[in-house]
């Protein structure tokens, strides 16, 4: 049987064309599958751009090297922020939601047609607003913080793009309600799915923010408007800076969920506990915004504090559980699989030769470790005044988006490939080791831009040696070493980065189409069952005890606590300030 | 499966497993202490942010600025015609930011507490105070009051960590710090 053969069947009035999925015997709807691939093609083409600016940026802040001129560097660092900040990561999540709802869900997807509309004004949006940047009248970083002025078709861009994704956020609401109305599924949404729907909920909220200050920013860079304040304009223009990157959050997690899952048959501990865990994400994360304004004049203390906490570390709890249940949901499906041996049998046998399963738990590791901690650390109030606007930011975010977000979507695309595109990845043997290059080059980038922000070194600076500047000032020599290490670490990064689309568009262009026969080797190597589950309807059931998680929770839990407190220790050797 | 419905259909009365609860309430707590830290820290700790700030127009933070410098300036910094200016001790200083220097340089007494009056004229600026490492958002018409104890003496610089335009990265300041009483 052609895998590929299709069956049109009419649901609710409405034709809509499926072929059911070999591996899950899922029905998947050819329309949203066209746009799964569309979106996933786009945001990897502007990974390839951005990631490119990227590397410019790294080696130019290697100060011997310093390969880009002042002009050219801050052109590059906007474009950078712009196409892999937010272009990139909101292309790739399009297909996310596509996927969460329409073929989780066995589901026709609402109005395709107005996809492609999305589609297309996300696609101009973006490069409206990469023309914009390219010609070099909008070099005012991705912030564009006021009264810096772009070019007014920077900002359209913007808006435009966000418009689109906001469609696609009301399509995927839509193919909930139309699931749900057909009954396509028994019971609840699959956890993956609410994950996806805590994504699109912190979506709609982000892009609304972007909204509400771009469109005036755009009106005010034409003429039309003639001020705008410019602590207002951070606090709002954060609510969708920040906001996306917690939509990349509860995307990520989500993708952590699927992979575990499809891969491991990984089922989560208590639906209960994870789903919680993600409505606090769409209670509290969006209090964010604060953690850009607490060295910003004129805010309450209060207003600080309660902020930049997400309401006591609600939103952190979320993560921190997330943290335990997926790893433990990895461990539980082991043992499951009979890797009972010791506390860490279950993770030394685990497919680490499989790149999808290696991108998500490093992706796991790396976010809770680099980025959580880092990020608590510089969203405290005044941890912050050591920390605000260093190379020190950067270094947490690209543990979290990069590590974190990107290296979360690269796994799910080893999976996506097979199973949407139908085609077998090209090159297994470079694939297996994509994610590991790409983690390192990331650990690094992370760990040596914090390393540098510690020390002092500004961020987005194009020559921390002053050599034109009117009074001389070093940073210590030990800066100048990070950065150099950062730019190293960045080849790496920019080689798994390569390696990644290299594979990405060979396998589409020359994969080998997968087909009935093959669909289950097509996902690569996959942990061998030495047992038979045993009946289990959740997780935790039969009373697995989760001896390796324990552990790497208190690992995690020590390594807090004590980063957390050497920052303060060091912010009471500063001078006074009150 | 967590690409599945629940298998339990009312997975909300489906019991969590002891492990999950500990490590909630010890998170949850973590939460708890880290929020209180912030409190503490603003009634013992001697490094926060004022939150003294004004509306301003920058050609009034100018002036001011100016008569400041004009007052108590002592000497320029080197062949750059930059004024230092040392205020008496405990007093109000001033330091403009604008494309692309801090203005004027500063001399404080070590151990003295002073007004520092922070503003922009064009775009925001960050001060970043090395290598104390002091990092503060300094925006344009607002003016902002923080009191400054500074507890070494030497010459510290303030490096623009806020992007504003193709000149940034030749933006930088001066403070000097000075044993108290020494000769102005």
């Amino acid at each position: 049987m052609a895998i590929a053969e299709a069956e049109t069947q009419i649901i609710g009035g409405i034709a809509a064309k499926f072929r059911t999925c070999p591996a899950s015997g899922l029905k998947i709807d050819l329309a949203a599958e066209r746009l799964i691939k569309a979106n996933a093609v786009a945001s990897i083409v502007f990974l390839a751009i951005g990631g490119l600016f990227g590397l410019l940026v790294a080696l130019t802040r290697w100060q011997t090297v310093h390969i880009l001129p002042a002009d050219m560097f801050y052109l590059a660092l906007t474009a950078h922020g712009l196409d892999v900040l937010l272009v990139w990561i909101i292309f790739f999540e399009m297909a996310v939601l596509y996927f969460c709802s329409a073929v989780l869900l066995n589901c026709r997807l609402a109005t395709p047609k107005l996809g492609w509309v999305a589609f297309v004004l996300m696609i101009a949006g973006a490069v409206l607003a990469n023309v914009a940047v390219l010609q070099g009248n909008s070099s005012v970083m991705f912030t564009s913080y006021v009264p810096m002025k772009a070019d007014p078709n920077f900002y359209l861009g913007i808006i435009l793009f966000a418009v689109g994704a906001l469609i696609g956020c009301f399509m995927f609401l839509g193919t909930l309600v139309i699931a749900k109305d057909e009954k396509t599924y028994e019971g609840s949404i699959p956890l993956v799915t609410f994950g996806a729907l805590t994504a699109c909920i912190i979506a709609i909220f982000s892009i609304a923010a972007g909204a509400i200050i771009l469109l005036p920013t755009w009106l005010w860079s034409l003429g039309y408007i003639s001020h705008i304040d410019t602590v207002m304009y951070k606090l709002v223009w954060w609510a969708m800076g920040h906001g996306t990157q917690q939509v990349n959050v509860a995307a990520h997690v989500a993708i952590w969920y699927a992979v575990a899952a499809i891969l491991l048959g990984a089922k989560p501990l208590s639906e209960k506990v994870s789903r919680t865990a993600f409505l606090l994400y769409i209670l509290f994360l969006q209090l964010a915004s604060a953690h850009h304004l607490l060295v910003e004049p004129g805010l309450s203390e209060e207003w600080q504090i309660f902020n930049t906490s997400y309401a006591i570390y609600l939103a952190v709890l979320g993560s921190m559980i997330h943290g335990m249940t997926v790893t433990g949901a990895v461990e539980a499906a082991q043992r499951r699989n009979g890797y009972t041996r010791g506390a860490f049998e279950w993770l030394r046998k685990a497919p680490w030769g499989n790149p999808a399963f290696a991108g998500m738990f490093l992706s796991l590791i790396m976010f809770g470790f680099l980025g959580g901690i880092s990020g608590v650390v510089l969203g405290t109030e005044q941890l912050n005044i050591m920390l605000h606007n260093t190379i020190y930011v950067p270094g947490h975010f690209h543990a979290t988006v990069v590590a974190g977000t990107t290296l979360a979507f690269m796994a799910l695309t080893y999976l996506v490939l097979p199973l949407i595109f139908q085609k077998q990845v090209v090159w297994p043997k470079l694939a297996r080791l994509q994610p590991y290059i790409f983690a390192v080059g990331v650990a690094g980038i992370s760990l040596f831009m914090m390393g540098a922000g510690t020390l002092g070194v500004a961020r987005r600076h194009w020559d921390i040696g002053f050599a034109d500047a009117p009074m001389s000032f070093s940073y210590p020599a030990a800066a100048h070493l990070m950065l150099a290490l950062n730019g190293i670490f960045a080849v790496i990064a920019s080689i798994g980065g390569i390696l990644f689309v290299l594979i990405a568009v060979g396998t589409v262009l020359w994969g080998k189409p997968v087909t009935a026969e093959n669909i289950v080797e097509s996902l690569g190597p996959m942990p061998k069952k030495q047992v038979t589950d045993a009946v289990s309807t959740y997780g935790n059931a039969g009373t697995w005890h989760l001896p390796g998680t324990y552990i790497l929770v208190a690992v995690f839990f020590l390594s807090f606590v004590l980063y957390y407190f050497v920052n303060w220790k060091y912010l009471s050797e500063i001078w006074p300030l009150s | 499966m967590a690409i599945h419905p629940p298998e339990e259909r009312i997975w909300w009365n489906q019991k969590v497993g002891k492990d999950e609860l500990i490590w909630i309430v010890i998170a949850f707590l973590w939460g708890v202490i880290m929020f209180s830290m912030m409190i503490y820290w603003h009634v013992v700790g001697k490094q926060n942010l004022s939150t003294t700030a004004y509306r301003i127009d920058p050609a009034a933070f100018e002036e001011k600025t100016e008569a400041f410098a004009d007052q108590f300036k002592v000497r320029e910094e080197g062949d750059t015609g930059i004024p230092v200016v040392r205020p008496p001790a405990g007093g109000d200083v001033y330091m403009l930011a604008r494309l692309w220097q801090f203005w004027p340089v500063l001399e404080l007494e070590k151990g003295e507490s002073y007004q520092l009056h922070l503003s922009s004229m064009d775009y925001q600026h960050g001060f970043s105070l090395q290598p104390v490492n002091i990092n503060i958002q300094v925006h344009p018409l607002i003016e902002h009051v923080l009191t400054v104890t500074p507890t070494e003496t030497g010459t510290f610089s303030v490096v623009c960590n806020e992007f504003c335009g193709i000149g940034h990265h030749t933006m930088i300041g001066r403070i000097h710090v000075v044993e108290k009483g020494t000769q102005r």
